[in-house]
């Protein structure tokens, strides 16, 4: 099904069917630069598609866009400035990892805290075990039979 | 005629449902033997009357019955048979006829297979289930009716999506569903327990085939539409962290919980109150993956109003279940009574950890995928949560998971000893240090990656290490180990090829990630292009006619080393009823590594585009997910033979006097 609405949202709704992706021109000369914009590319959200970053998408859009990032690229952009320049013309939409805010706290804080929340729980449920009654512990009547039996044994 | 019939066959399905949902329980109530009987004849009739509908809709298909308005929307009469039949189901409303389907299958399996439950837990049981089924059924019959005609049967379909013209669409679907469906039984048992207020040992060992058997469905279901992705986008990605994808891995999360929770009731009646909670967190997780997947609200909060009325339908159903189902459980289960003590560091302590691990790790995915639509409710803000999120938090969490894996088996249960299992792990721990050595020699950078090959071969050794243990290799005489070695219950067998496979998709997954390499050429007639030691030879292209598409392929020369070892034929067809382009990849084994081959636009002089990928190690990823598979299938075969047989193992009626 995933199938599905990625490519009827990206590639045949808009037009541009089976394109690539990044396209041979769009590639700059210096490997290194290249790479960063990769891996800008793959951070990045094409606006127009169903959660599909530019350096996926095959949408005009996405073309565009990686365009720009090698362009600020190529103007001696560090990452950070590149990233800060999408978000002031497109938004917080752009990025594919939310930057940590407070409206995004809760987001990035759920591992965390699910694990925290998760070992005090089993933390209180074994004391809450072992300090329950009658759970491990004989009763002395228990006890008392036991001593008996285990006398019986030993004649 | 054929699509009233299955439409009718539906409603007395529906009639059916009903009557299995309120009967048995008044049967319970009442002890009557009868009225509680009445769920097994119910439950079998309406799995014929729902294959019928479904044997309808296809016929509808098979036959190009364009008067049915889904068969017009998704068929085509010129489509291969095989499509014909498939595209039955690759739509919103012959999905959810499938989805139905399974769920009467299920549902006459429990019937059937049921004879040692006691009456009243098998009666409850299946009433739960037909709740489900009514409230599908009625789904489907009100906003969803595959069998809806057209005023005027147009002469033609309009198509199946093109992409959705491949055999993932047969095998996909029927497998992914297998696995959400199959969950309803777990949760079924989970409400009958909380209905009774009471659940023991036996309790999970009835319930467990069905977990394991839905777990294996699911497994591969997603490694499957993993693959297909995989090899029809025609990138190269396998796994996009999509909100459909996790849709789908989340019920795998909690049902894999649930598969190591169920096991600790099972030996140690601990965790109960737990895998209650789990076994219906499971099953709403499919029931919200499902319908997530088909109301369109994942897309956009404004797709959901489209269509209002099957939006609030699935609301409703989701509010009545879900919120049903944990309210009875904040009702009742205090009432169930706590068992087995155990020491934290212990077998069932492990299980703790990775039920811990997992439980963080679904909520990650939980939370990911909601919280840019609850954002955008509550704010107005939009936000995205793409793969590089899901890397940096469902990342870690899973490696501390795979770092704990092999200690579990090797604990003993009650009181463990980390110190103990830690020295007869130390053959796993070399066969690490030596994977990490051997791939920074080999590979240099990134030192990440090879710490990633050190922790699968870590978990596929340790696996192993547990089957030395038990059947003393290395230290008894071979004729003992066979005979260890054939006494082994499968069970453990089964938990050490999952525990095998989830290692080899963890190497596939770094191979591909870390060392794989990518070209994006555009080639003229007898170019060249190298990736690692390959090397392409373009030798033109060819335009030939399929039974419903006109296909561009492009023929490639392939050599290693300068010596020939193949040809690879990318392609891309042209499918003109919808005029739309799907790339056919072209892909070529190397052991477990691929050669990947895709076609782009061809240019006016006779070039051509292509992405061309070497991904290595890339088809452990799904091998991995299909030898978890075969544990799963070893470990049920055991089961099976254990539920079935009239009276408990030996072991069994020692530590269960009470059954």
């Amino acid at each position: 099904m995933t199938l599905l609405r990625l490519l009827v949202l990206c590639g045949v709704l808009f037009g541009t069917p089976a394109a690539f992706a990044v396209e041979p021109n769009e590639v700059l000369a210096d490997p290194a630069l290249e790479e960063r914009a990769r891996s800008l590319s793959r951070t990045l959200r094409c606006m127009v598609c169903q959660n599909q970053s530019i350096d996926d998408s095959a949408a005009p859009l996405a073309h565009d866009l990686r365009v720009l990032v090698r362009e600020r690229l190529k103007a001696g952009d560090s990452d950070p400035q590149v990233l800060d320049f999408l978000v002031a013309r497109y938004g917080e939409f752009v990025l594919l990892k939310p930057r940590l805010e407070w409206q995004t706290a809760l987001l990035w804080l759920t591992p965390l805290m699910v694990l925290i929340a998760g070992t005090i729980a089993v933390i209180a449920a074994v004391r809450r075990q072992h300090r329950a009654p009658g759970a491990d512990k004989l009763s002395a009547a228990e006890e008392a039979r036991i001593s008996e039996l285990m006398k019986s044994v030993g004649d | 005629m054929i699509a009233e019939l299955g439409h009718y066959a539906l409603v007395l399905a529906l009639g059916l449902a009903l009557v299995q949902s309120v009967v048995p329980i008044i049967g319970v109530r009442a002890r009557d033997a009868v009225l509680m009987g009445v769920a097994e004849p119910t439950a079998l009739a309406q799995f014929g009357f729902v294959t019928f509908a479904f044997g309808a809709l296809v016929a509808c298909y098979v036959t190009s019955d364009f008067s049915v308005a889904t068969v017009f929307e998704n068929s085509h009469s010129a489509m291969p048979l095989v499509y014909k039949i498939t595209s039955a189901w690759g739509n919103h409303e012959g999905s959810m006829l499938l989805w139905v389907l399974i769920l009467a299958v299920f549902g006459s399996l429990v019937a059937l297979f049921s004879g040692n439950l006691p009456d009243e837990l098998r009666a409850t049981v299946l009433a739960v289930q037909s709740w489900i089924m009514a409230a599908f059924l009625l789904f489907i019959l009100l906003t969803s009716n595959p069998f809806a005609r057209l005023a005027e049967a147009p002469f033609e379909g309009r198509d199946l999506n093109p992409v959705l013209q491949d055999p993932g669409l047969a095998i996909h679907p029927p497998l992914l569903y297998l696995g959400y469906v199959g969950f309803s039984i777990s949760f079924s048992f989970a409400i009958a327990a909380l209905l009774e207020g009471r659940i023991d040992a036996a309790w999970a060992r009835w319930v467990r085939p069905w977990i394991l058997a839905a777990w294996m469905f699911l497994t591969v279901g997603i490694a499957m539409g993993s693959y297909w992705a995989y090899y029809t986008l025609g990138w190269g990605g396998w796994w996009f962290w999509d909100p459909v994808e996790n849709a789908s891995l989340m019920p795998w999360l909690a049902g894999t919980a649930l598969l190591h929770s169920a096991l600790v009731m099972e030996k140690r009646e601990a965790l109960k109150v737990w895998t209650i909670l789990l076994a219906i967190l499971t099953f709403s997780l499919s029931l919200i993956g499902t319908f997530l997947v088909r109301s369109g609200v994942l897309s956009s909060v404004h797709a959901f109003a489209s269509d209002p009325m099957r939006g609030i339908f699935i609301l409703a159903i989701l509010v009545v279940f879900i919120g049903g189902a944990l309210a009875l459980y904040a009702w009742r289960a205090p009432l169930l009574k706590q068992g087995g003590l155990f020491a934290p560091i212990s077998r069932e302590g492990a299980l703790v950890l990775n039920n811990l691990f997992l439980t963080a790790a679904c909520a990650t995915v939980f939370v990911g995928t909601l919280y840019p639509l609850a954002l955008e409710a509550v704010t107005g803000e939009k936000i995205s949560v793409g793969a590089p999120f899901f890397d940096a938090t469902f990342g870690p969490l899973l490696v501390l998971l795979l770092l704990a894996v092999p200690f579990g088996p090797l604990m003993s249960w009650k009181r463990g000893d980390l110190l103990a299992v830690s020295q007869r792990l130390l053959g796993a721990f070399a066969a690490a240090g030596f994977g990490i050595l051997v791939t920074l020699a080999v590979q240099g950078r990134p030192a990440l990656a090879a710490l990633g090959i050190g922790l699968g071969l870590f978990v596929i050794a340790g696996a192993i290490t547990d089957l030395v243990e038990r059947t003393g290799l290395l230290r008894a005489p071979p004729a003992t180990v066979v005979q260890r070695a054939v006494g082994l219950p499968r069970s453990a067998w089964g938990a050490a090829l999952a525990h095998i496979g989830l290692g080899l998709t963890l190497l596939g997954i770094i191979g591909e990630t870390q060392w794989g390499s990518e070209r994006i050429v555009s080639l003229k007639p007898e170019q060249h292009v190298a990736i690692g030691n390959y090397d392409l030879t373009f030798e033109g292209t060819v335009t030939r006619d399929g039974p419903n598409y006109r296909e561009l392929a492009a023929t490639f020369a392939v050599q290693r080393g300068g010596e020939f070892i193949g040809m690879m034929q990318p392609s891309k067809r042209t499918f003109a009823t919808r005029s739309t382009t799907t790339t056919e990849a072209a892909l070529m084994m190397q052991g477990v590594s691929q050669l990947y081959l895709s076609l782009g636009d061809p240019g006016p002089d006779g070039s051509v585009t292509v992405r061309l990928y070497y991904k290595p190690l890339v088809l452990l990823i799904w091998l991995g997910a299909v030898v978890m598979m075969l544990g799963g299938a070893m470990s049920l075969s055991d089961r099976r033979l254990r539920v079935g047989a009239p009276k408990p193992g030996k072991r069994k009626s020692e530590m269960q006097p009470a059954e």
